[in-house]
């Protein structure tokens, strides 16, 4: 298929992706700003850690000053200057989606094309907080929409294969960054990891990835902050972990591979990033520390979205 | 729907008992479905200078314009007929230009034509077809004769309207349309790829790769493109997805370059290649003229088309038909004035108040006065917009254009309406599908009907025999 359209169909679905993240973590921030204030003594603005989470933290004290529910929920969700709103995601997504509407099936554009003329009409009024989750319902719902349809009607060619490997790119991106994030919240300078760890706020990052149920369902134990982030690095049965997301990258770049008849580095690197999360363990992972290991995760995943661009999309 | 003797065409009958015994608020209902329906598809035109209204939906009126079987022999023959010999006409004017030795065509007519290509002469097409896609606009203005108002042979476009107007009439009006023995039209877009396989150059693969080329998501007429490549199977390709290696079209694919046999280009020819063309501009492919010289890549329309098409030229193609076919034009003419001419010069200004006065290379309804509707101040500027270049005008007689009904907040109406048939010509022949683009004008009276002026359209129906 043409480069430039694989590489819209990549970009389309980092995008609908990425709204859905940065709609999970406003969600998160929207329940965790609810509760009493300094539950375990600690001062904490869920509001401002959302921006951490979403990457951006920089652009927002550009144009804002301090972080507060108003403000946050304007740039996350709505703001045009931030290329990642929510609004802007959906703009590029389907700016990308008309490109390409040749390579879509008529179910994945109008799911799309509704979602953003949905979308559209929030833009006018000001949300206020009570409407918060209404909006945020919308989001996942257009995500879902758009992710169920791709699954259900695409042909299994390039083209749908090109659209994965933007979704476990976006995703992969994102649950790194939630752990990071909440790593740095969660752990002050001088306690042992699992020590006295907030119950919520680990609560908080696995709700945000739709995962509370399935903890309970993997481990049958009460919340422990190195099972949290053993579910979501590297048990490949849980969709949205580290594994899962590369599990499917490695699949989907060998399908791609097979059907050209040529591998390169892309497939080389999947395969290799696949390989260690296999083969870790999440004892390890903390011995070396969990926020280098993220940091790191986060650089290679980087590398490998530059080396499906070079190999394919350019 | 009704003839000058007041009588209902046959055509309309069944039509018309249906609307008399539909349930008062069904035809409302369907309207609005429609406009879901066309809405929620993205079914849109991009209008320019207009960001408020960045994309539109082209107003679709639920009543179908109806031809019968007779009508439709008739016309399809003239517009063959017509096109055959527009194509004859590209042939010697890039080449032996018979046609101007023998005095028939004013040579400075197609010398100082703006889409006059001289990069075209002397090229041989391996085809000897230069427009394979024509839209060619008619109008009728009573039952025995259609007139052609202007013949479209660069990027005409409206073809997806056609097909999808039938598309939405088939969902909306299951019954009624099972009433009639209407021609399908849906073989369009096969007879579409066949024409561009057939025109593919010699050296080309059994099954040659055909693309369309674009100028890209902000045109208006982009919902388009990506509808025929789509419905065709083929790439929809930018400028930038070409590239031009040793004289060879190839197009940047994630396999690598991939060879190009066939574009069916929908960007003007200033913006093809620019090396040859325009140097400023990005939308084209740097070496594809180099390429297309070299028989390596076919180009549908061929370069140099709008030089048979534009309202100057228009004039003369009833002259065209009798040179190269040999037979009278089975389509008439609307009667033309060239300003060009001093007679008719001072004949149109002193006549303006009865005249429709056109722009040789306008399109889309802007650059014209309609002289009955205009005030007597706008005629007079015109006048002097005329007398200051009288060659760049040409002026029509407004004709009695018969009227279609449209379904209005007040019930069924009469517009005005035209006719775009589309005609395909491959190196195997001539194709046309029955049916065409009916555009309407929604304003009473009015006689505009280009969507950018707020015209909407209908489904054709071209009934069997």
């Amino acid at each position: 298929m043409l480069s430039r359209d694989a590489d819209s169909l990549y970009w389309l679905s980092r995008y609908v992706e990425r709204a859905e993240n940065t709609a999970r973590i406003l969600d998160v921030a929207y329940r965790m700003a609810s509760m009493p204030i300094s539950y375990n003594g600690v001062e904490t603005n869920e509001w401002e850690s959302a921006l951490v989470t979403a990457g951006g933290i920089d652009q927002f004290r550009a144009v804002h000053g301090d972080a507060t529910p108003e403000n946050v929920i304007e740039f996350l969700a709505f703001s045009e200057a931030n290329p990642s709103s929510i609004q802007s995601s959906f703009d590029t997504a389907r700016q990308n989606a008309r490109s390409v509407r040749s390579a879509l099936t008529s179910e994945m554009w109008e799911a799309i094309n509704s979602a953003w003329l949905d979308l559209r009409r929030y833009r006018s009024k000001k949300i206020n907080v009570e409407d918060l989750p209404r909006f945020l319902n919308l989001v996942k719902e257009a995500s879902l929409r758009y992710d169920g349809s791709a699954m259900r009607t695409m042909l299994r060619n390039d083209a749908y294969w090109f659209s994965r490997l933007g979704v476990y790119i976006e995703r992969a991106d994102n649950t790194a960054r939630v752990l990071d994030v909440k790593y740095h919240v969660l752990l002050p300078q001088d306690a042992a990891v699992g020590g006295g760890i907030d119950y919520y706020q680990w609560a908080a990052i696995l709700r945000s990835v739709s995962a509370l149920v399935s903890y309970q369902w993997v481990y049958h134990q009460n919340l422990r902050p190195w099972l949290v982030a053993d579910l979501l690095i590297l048990r490949e049965e849980m969709p949205r972990s580290l594994a899962a997301c590369y599990a499917f990258l490695s699949r989907h770049l060998d399908d791609i591979s097979h059907r050209y008849g040529t591998s390169g580095a892309a497939q080389r690197q999947a395969r290799a990033t696949h390989a260690r999360l296999a083969n870790q363990n999440i004892e390890d992972i903390f011995q070396h520390g969990l926020h280098e290991f993220l940091q790191d995760f986060l650089a290679e995943n980087n590398r490998l979205g530059q080396a499906i661009t070079n190999q394919y999309l350019c | 729907m009704s003839g000058h003797d007041g009588q209902s065409r046959d055509a309309y009958r069944i039509l018309q008992d249906w609307l008399k015994s539909a349930p008062p608020h069904l035809l409302e209902h369907r309207r609005e479905e429609a406009e879901l329906f066309f809405r929620r598809v993205g079914i849109t035109f991009a209008v320019y200078g207009n960001t408020e209204a960045e994309e539109r939906l082209i107003p679709f009126d639920i009543i179908p314009r109806i031809l019968s079987g007779k009508e439709w022999k008739r016309l399809s023959q003239g517009l063959e007929q017509r096109v055959k010999a527009l194509n004859l006409f590209l042939k010697d004017i890039y080449g032996p230009r018979e046609i101007l030795r023998a005095g028939i065509i004013p040579p400075e007519l197609v010398y100082l034509n703006p889409y006059y290509r001289p990069q075209m002469h002397g090229l041989s097409l391996n085809s000897d077809i230069y427009v394979q896609v024509a839209g060619i606009d008619i109008v009728r203005v009573d039952d025995q004769d259609f007139y052609v108002l202007e013949d479209n042979l660069r990027t005409p476009s409206g073809v997806s309207y056609m097909l999808e107007n039938r598309e939405v009439m088939m969902r909306l009006f299951p019954e009624l349309v099972g009433m009639q023995r209407i021609r399908p039209i849906e073989n369009y877009i096969d007879e579409l790829l066949g024409t561009l396989k057939s025109v593919a150059p010699a050296s080309s693969p059994w099954d040659p790769t055909v693309v369309l080329l674009t100028p890209g998501s902000l045109n208006s007429a982009y919902y388009e493109h990506s509808f025929l490549a789509d419905r065709m199977g083929v790439e929809l390709v930018e400028g930038r997805d070409l590239f031009v290696r040793d004289e060879m079209v190839y197009m940047r694919t994630t396999e690598g370059p991939k060879r190009v046999d066939v574009i069916y280009s929908r960007i003007d020819d200033d913006f093809l290649d620019p090396l040859v063309f325009r140097p400023d501009s990005a939308l084209g492919v740097p070496g594809l003229i180099a390429a297309y010289r070299a028989g390596n890549v076919a180009i549908a329309n061929a370069p140099g088309t709008g030089v048979a098409d534009d309202k100057a030229m228009y004039s003369y193609v009833p002259d065209i038909v009798r040179f190269y076919m040999g037979e009278e034009p089975i389509l008439k003419n609307v009667p033309t004035w060239r300003c060009r001419e001093r007679e008719a010069l001072s004949y149109v200004l002193d006549n303006l108040h009865e005249l429709v006065v056109k722009e040789v290379n306008g399109s889309g309804g802007y650059g014209m006065l309609v002289g009955p509707h205009a005030s007597a101040e706008a005629r007079e500027h015109f006048k002097a917009r005329i007398l200051a270049n009288p060659d760049n005008y040409i002026a029509q007689p407004t004709l009695a254009l018969s009227t279609s009904p449209i379904f209005t907040e007040k019930g069924l109406a009469p517009r005005h309406v035209d006719l775009r048939p589309f005609v395909l010509t491959g190196r195997d022949g001539v194709r046309l599908v029955p049916g065409g683009l009916t555009r309407v004008a929604l304003t009473e009276g009015s006689l505009v009907v280009n969507s950018s002026q707020g015209g909407g359209t209908k489904d054709t129906w071209v009934l069997s025999e």
